[in-house]
């Protein structure tokens, strides 16, 4: 159901091509079904990794999900929303910056503190998205990557949390019951578990009202403000839910790697998140995972033979942008999936 | 004569040097379909775009069912009930025919910060789209994308998104622009159906449809209104004749 919902999402509005699914929503195909199994297979594999024992790929996929989450979040921005931004990571890293220095001052409850991440995380946005959506195109992608550089150095300057360092985190947050986030593979699970509520949840919202005006000021905003939207106010709305998301993903990372840098904010990450979207397909969700997904497959198998593992992703990278633009997804789900 | 829905009173503007409009004063009654004439460059474009509020005017004011909207954006004019259909086809290319009017629906029923329900699931929504759609005699393309459709399907696309935004006033920029003759034809009957349920400010170079359809009409040369009147008045004024008509077809159409 899950991956019908994301494929149908692939070429916006084009769902309707069989007559009876017209008018009634939530109506399946048989291709729908199929998608649905394979999503299904995909969760099941997901849920073993950790059965096998070998914490290494625990760790590894933990981080794929995490970072699975980010790129989900900018491709409501970029896919959907058509708001190229450059500074995604800023989002990422503040999340992950509130939870390592509420840690750092005794706040240690995930219940507090990735709340809190999601909330700065998106204050932040809100000042930041009210400035630079007053702009668009290359102006836009100038100014969301002037603001992240900016939030960058001030972190890098922050000794009191660790400054071009980084900070440590000594332990874990904690969640209290039955659940040991200390422990790798409860953390897994949990990371598995938000992950599959975001792609939930933003699978709902890109189908609703505010989903479907977020595309269409993609498609023509000035259509839409001749329609009488105003444009402005839905682009912030969605800029600040990506950053909330990128700030949750942010409270998860810096429970993975118990350490804060500024790196996580620093453009060439943003970059990185950039990538995963395009490499994966924008505007379907499950792509950018996808892109995730192999992007850090990738760079983990080819970094252990050489340091330069760009020089073989750069290529790749031109011959998907070139030969498969949307992506991944578009490849695996056939050039009329969502049809 | 009736009530003026639109007022426009010594509107001007001018890009540097070029005045593109001088204190132009317009009255648009209720009910009445009212063409705006002349030839390229006269500022028809410009004109529309100053009443939609694409472009602030230098001077001058814009009354809308009484209240002076000349310093509303955009937006705020479409939710009073001005909807405008441009020169250049502007659609969602990439949505659904259904989903193009279904938005403009969206635009004004109920407000757009929902994020949980699915848009599409609204039937009541869906069915009123269908049936602008029909009025516009493209209800059997509802499925198609809309970047797919013909140049004159999507005009009339356009059309039914307009209607769609339940307007009081119809800005329509060149409406048959591009058009062959048959698509022409059926545009035309789509216009003169909104006849007497809607006001219509129509900009065509298109003469035989805009006598077909106007009640009164408007003549603009540079910037300027030279004569305003009923359509059978306009055709034997001799200045018209003369700065316009006269010239023979218009064969170039206004970029």
């Amino acid at each position: 159901m899950i991956l019908d919902r994301a494929g149908t999402r692939l070429r916006p509005g084009s769902r309707f091509s069989n007559g009876a699914c017209a008018i009634i929503p939530g109506c399946r195909s048989a291709k729908a079904v199929a998608r649905g199994l394979i999503l299904l297979l995909v969760l099941l594999l997901l849920a073993c990794v950790p059965l096998f024992g070998d914490l290494f790929y625990t760790r590894l996929f933990t981080r794929i999900m995490i970072y699975a989450m980010v790129a989900l979040s900018l491709d409501l921005i970029l896919g959907y929303g058509g708001m190229v931004s450059l500074g995604h990571a800023a989002f990422f890293g503040l999340g992950a910056y509130t939870v390592g220095m509420l840690a750092h001052h005794g706040v240690v409850s995930a219940l507090l503190s990735w709340p809190a991440a999601m909330a700065v995380s998106a204050a932040m946005a809100l000042l930041i998205g009210a400035v630079s959506l007053r702009t668009s195109g290359v102006y836009f992608i100038m100014i969301t990557l002037a603001f992240a550089q900016m939030l960058y150095y001030f972190f890098f300057s922050l000794d009191a949390y660790g400054g071009s360092d980084g900070m440590p985190m000594t332990a874990r947050n904690t969640l209290g019951g039955w659940i040991d986030l200390g422990r790798h593979d409860h953390f897994y699970y949990l990371v598995l578990g938000v992950m599959l509520l975001v792609l939930l949840l933003a699978q709902r919202l890109v189908r609703s009202r505010f989903g479907m005006v977020i595309q269409g000021v993609r498609e023509n905003e000035p259509r839409m403000r001749s329609l009488g939207f105003a444009t402005y106010r839905y682009k912030l709305v969605c800029f600040v839910i990506a950053a909330a998301v990128a700030g949750l993903a942010g409270a998860l990372i810096a429970n993975q790697t118990l350490y804060i840098s500024p790196a996580f904010m620093h453009w060439t990450r943003s970059g990185d998140i950039l990538v995963m979207v395009i490499l994966g397909g924008m505007g379907s969700l499950i792509g950018p995972m996808l892109g995730a997904l192999s992007l850090l497959l990738v760079e983990e198998a080819l970094a252990s033979y050489t340091e330069h593992w760009m020089i073989v992703l750069g290529p790749l990278l031109i011959v998907m942008v070139i030969f498969a633009r949307r992506g991944l997804y578009g490849l695996l789900a056939g050039s009329k999936a969502g049809d | 004569m009736t009530e003026a829905l639109l007022e426009v009173r010594r509107l001007t503007k001018s890009f540097g040097a070029m005045m593109v409009s001088a204190q132009i004063d317009l009255t648009v009654a209720a009910g009445e379909i009212h063409a705006v004439i002349g030839p390229n460059g006269a500022g028809k474009t410009t004109l529309i775009a100053q009443l939609a509020g694409e472009l602030k005017a230098d001077a001058g004011t814009i009354h809308f069912l009484g209240r002076d909207i000349t310093p509303l954006p955009v937006h705020r004019r479409a939710r009073l009930g001005i909807a405008r259909s441009f020169q250049i086809t502007s659609i969602f290319q990439g949505f659904s025919v259904l989903d193009n009017v279904a938005l403009a629906l969206q635009a004004h029923n109920g407000h757009n910060f929902r994020f949980w329900r699915d848009a599409r699931s609204c039937l009541a929504m869906r069915r009123t789209a269908l049936e602008m759609l029909a009025r516009v005699g493209l209800q059997q393309r509802a499925q198609s994308t809309a970047g797919n459709l013909s140049h004159g399907e999507q005009r009339q696309l356009e059309i039914a998104m307009v209607l769609a935004t339940r307007p009081k006033l119809l800005l329509l920029d060149e409406p048959m622009a591009g058009m062959g003759m048959e698509e022409s034809e059926r545009m035309v009957a789509t216009l003169r159906s909104l006849a007497g349920e809607y006001t219509v400010l129509l900009v065509e170079h298109d003469m035989d449809a805009v006598f077909a359809l106007a009640d009164r009409l408007t003549v603009l040369v540079y910037g300027r209104v030279i004569a305003t009147g009923k359509a059978a008045d306009i055709r034997s004024n001799v200045e018209v004749r003369r700065a316009y008509l006269g010239d023979g077809p218009i064969q170039v159409r206004h970029a």
